[in-house]
């Protein structure tokens, strides 16, 4: 600096501007552009239907904390949109022949955030972790695991109390997300309040029902591949207000765009729509043995309830209250599922033998009470189904119950017929076992069919697909004669975002990937 | 005047412990087992269990409103059980949100209610006091959440004039804060606006039909002095009375105008934890907004007792 003054005192003095000025202006202007440049970093606004919940993948429970963990936790492995499991942070795999047990090989050089390495140590903290810390969710997804070994520093073993095909499946999801041990153990609690995984973007703000912001993190194993510097996750809970956002500017891009939305998007000359089929469904649950509200005719005859599935037409419900958006179903997988069984395909309505039916039954105008949450769309969902179950004889009593407040009467067994739907899950087991094992978790319904345990139990203790389709099939039939559920479609993940945005993929579980997406 | 203060001091404690009480009561009345809620859609026992624990949720109902109020009194108003914050981080991140919201609504309440009240009363069965009291009954019956939306299709999808949502702090960037905070300002300032429109109105009239009004006219005063200077100060008394209650009731209509307006503020806050059976936070932020509503009471007392000479004496 001393010379520079030296330099502009020599000026004055002789009145000549001098290079060493000029040269001093050129750089600032640059540093200026530079700096602009900077500030200017791309921002991707990404507008969510819910506040997230805790940013810990051992006791996150919210679908938006894995839409904001798809950018800053990477995972052991990933789907493909067609539902095929490949490594992520993995880089193979491979099952040892009594499927007891499996080897996984770690990609090398991921680095966590904080710069601390990923390896077979890290691994093996996280799945204990998931196992063993008070209130982690993850503990009933991965409960088969009952060791974890560390072969060698790239090389962790994870050993099973039984066969449990399920397992990769549950790691391509919270239960396989690494979070750094030297971060986890330093924050303890806290840790969800600073996040530290090994996925593309590192955590850097949280406004608590405002917005998550995320910014690039440089040492990412895959950063030849993320292209956006910033991303902000905003939640805006209101459907409508949602759009409205999007529409003016707001938003770069917003998850479950409305069907009754899509056209108005679709016109936007700015925006544009992309959808996909989900891995849950919608339904109606029967109350078939859960205490006494099991002994409704609902409940006790399947003909009573086979009855109710055929009275529905299933296209027209969804062109109905969905503009035809979403897919008509009769089973928890969606049509367009590689497990869907192609021996049942979505049945149109057939009152005659609706009626027929319920006249074997011995009930030919019986009456069900449908308990429903109260939000609008499934509102209007059961009022389409009394229209049409009127058709066949069937009078059903609407009950709209707040959602939160139906989940416990729905555990209480105070209830005859549930309209309720599954978020789905990756592996197949994931829409099945929970509602219709004997002991499955969310059968509240109660059904109980020791056959299906057992083609169940079969199908989780084989990783060969076609021998699992084979089994699933298998329960399939008889879930479609005893209809423990009533499946009545399938929705679609919809997302309107701005033309500004190319390399968006939407997958079926629903969840925005950040990788390749590019903003101008 | 201390005296009044004081006794209504005194009187603030027992009604906040009343206040606890019932909002601890009521919400036990929700259905639904908040930690099922909270355990996720596995529903997993073991974690249901666990949260069941944590909480205190298998005490007895006056072993943990102890626990509550004992914690409570001490400034630890418990934590969200779905983010694990501190409730009293939530309500000191979230509060001045509201308290803005808040202020600039009162702000436009005032710009717009007093001069119409004036100008109404002033020109009282005329076409003007007419269109006025439209106003107000439009202001009143609109709804706030339909005239928000509204607003955000007219000004940010068509007309791009002003964001859809953004909000930041002012101390961060204030142009952009206020931005988006003069849409949802309006929605929430136009009913209070109507009122404080009616109420200057009226209180306007009977002034301007006192003695002491005659006789200013009869002195040569202009209209605008016998308005303004003489007949206004003593119309505003209960105006501002009233507008200390309104403040008041500006906090819990902001809660619909926070959800459309995306503004990260108490009434938001509220509304979610009540949904997410998030007991705790909805039990500080209601002891926390009925302290302030109290609070804002006492004030409108000493504000009225201030303003009115009659009372000092």
């Amino acid at each position: 600096m001393t010379g520079a003054r030296e330099t502009t005192s020599r000026t004055r003095q002789t009145g000549r501007t001098t290079m060493p000025r000029a040269r001093l202006f050129v750089m600032a202007a640059a540093l200026t552009a530079l700096l602009a440049g900077a500030a200017q970093a791309k921002t991707l606004r990404i507008g969510l239907a819910e506040d997230p919940d805790l940013l810990d993948p051992a006791v996150a429970r919210t679908f938006v904390g894995r839409i904001v963990f798809a950018s800053l936790c990477d995972k052991l492995f990933d789907i493909t949109p067609d539902l095929k499991i490949v490594p992520q942070l993995a880089a193979s795999y491979q099952w040892a022949p009594d499927n007891k047990s499996v080897t996984i090989k770690l990609r090398q050089g991921v680095l966590f955030q904080d710069g601390t390495p990923l390896n077979a140590e890290a691994v093996k903290f996280n799945i204990e972790r998931d196992l063993n810390l008070k209130g982690s969710n993850r503990k009933s997804e991965i409960s088969a695991v009952k060791g974890v070994e560390v072969i060698d520093d790239q090389t962790v073993k994870l050993d099973l109390s039984s066969p449990f095909s399920p397992l990769l499946a549950a790691l391509t999801d919270r239960a396989g997300m690494m979070v750094s041990p030297k971060a986890a153990k330093a924050e303890g609690e806290n840790f969800a309040a600073h996040p530290v995984c090994a996925g593309p973007y590192k955590f850097v703000e949280r406004v608590a029902q405002d917005h998550i912001t995320v910014e690039k993190f440089d040492k990412y194993w895959n950063k030849g591949h993320i292209f956006i510097d910033r991303i902000e996750y905003r939640t805006i809970v209101d459907a409508a207000v949602r759009v409205a956002n999007l529409q003016a500017g707001s938003l770069d891009f917003m998850e479950r765009l409305q069907p009754s939305d899509v056209a108005a998007v679709r016109n936007n000359p700015n925006l544009e729509v992309a959808s996909i089929p989900e891995i849950g469904y919608i339904g109606i649950t029967a109350n078939i043995g859960n205490g006494a509200r099991a002994a409704s005719i609902f409940g006790k005859d399947p003909r009573v309830r086979q009855a109710l599935s055929l009275a529905i037409d299933r296209k027209a419900l969804v062109q109905a209250v969905y503009n035809g958006e979403y897919l008509p179903g009769d089973q928890p997988f969606s049509p367009v599922s590689p497990w869907f069984d192609k021996n049942f395909p979505v049945p149109g309505p057939d009152i005659a033998k609706a009626k027929q039916l319920l006249k074997e039954a011995g009930h030919s105008n019986p009456t069900i009470e449908l308990m429903v949450p109260t939000t609008s769309d499934d509102q209007q969902v059961a009022q389409v189904i009394q229209a049409m179950a009127q058709q066949a004889g069937i009078t059903i009593k609407i009950k709209a119950v707040e959602f939160a407040t139906s989940l416990d009467r729905e555990q209480q067994g105070d209830f005859e017929a549930y309209q309720i739907g599954w978020s789905g899950r990756v592996d197949p087991d994931g829409n099945l076992y929970t509602f219709l094992a004997c002991k499955g978790n969310l059968n509240y319904g109660r059904y109980c069919n020791p056959e299906v345990d057992k083609l169940l139990d079969q199908a989780r203790e084989t990783s060969d697909t076609a021998a699992r389709k084979k089994l699933y099939d298998e329960v399939d039939a008889i879930a479609q004669r005893d209809l423990p559920i009533i499946y009545l479609y399938n929705r679609k993940w919809i997302y309107g975002y701005t033309k500004k945005l190319t390399g968006f993929k939407p997958y079926p579980d629903g969840l925005v990937r950040v990788v390749d997406l590019k903003l101008q | 005047m201390l005296a009044f203060l004081v006794r209504r001091l005194v009187i603030t404690i027992p009604t906040i412990f009343f206040v606890s009480v019932l909002i601890f009561g009521l919400q036990q009345l929700l259905p639904g087992n908040p930690a099922v809620v909270l355990a996720g859609e596995e529903q997993d026992p073991a974690v249901i269990a666990y949260i069941t624990h944590k909480y205190h949720l298998d005490k007895p109902l006056p072993v943990r409103y102890v626990l509550w109020i004992g914690d409570a009194l001490h400034g630890d108003l418990g934590e969200s059980i779905r983010t694990r914050q501190p409730v009293s981080e939530l309500v000191l991140q979230k509060l001045p949100v509201t308290l803005e919201l808040g202020a600039l609504a009162f702000l436009i309440a005032l710009l717009i209610g007093v001069p119409a009240g004036i100008v109404s009363a002033v020109k009282s069965g005329t076409a003007v006091d007419y269109g006025a009291n439209l106003f107000a009954l439009w202001g009143i019956s609109t709804p706030n959440f339909w005239l928000g939306i509204m607003l955000i299709l007219l000004i940010s999808v068509e007309l791009h004039w002003l964001p859809a949502s953004g909000y930041v702090p002012p101390g961060d960037d204030l142009a952009q804060n206020l931005k988006t905070m003069i849409m949802p300002a309006f929605v929430l300032g136009n009913a209070v606006a109507a009122v404080i429109m009616r109420h200057t109105r009226s209180a306007m009239m009977q002034v301007l039909g006192a003695d002491y009004v005659r006789t200013a006219r009869a002195k040569g005063l202009t209209e605008r002095a016998v308005v303004l200077r003489h007949s206004l100060r003593n119309a505003l008394i209960p105006v501002i009375t009233l507008g200390a209650l309104e403040f008041g009731q500006l906090l819990s209509g902001a809660v619909l105008t926070e959800q459309i307006f995306t503004i990260p503020g108490f009434g938001k806050l509220i509304v979610d934890a009540v949904f997410n059976r998030d007991f705790a936070v909805v039990q500080g932020v209601v002891l926390v907004t009925a302290t302030l509503y109290i609070f804002l009471n006492i004030c409108a007392d000493v504000a009225y007792f201030l303003a009115n000479p009659r009372l000092r004496s």
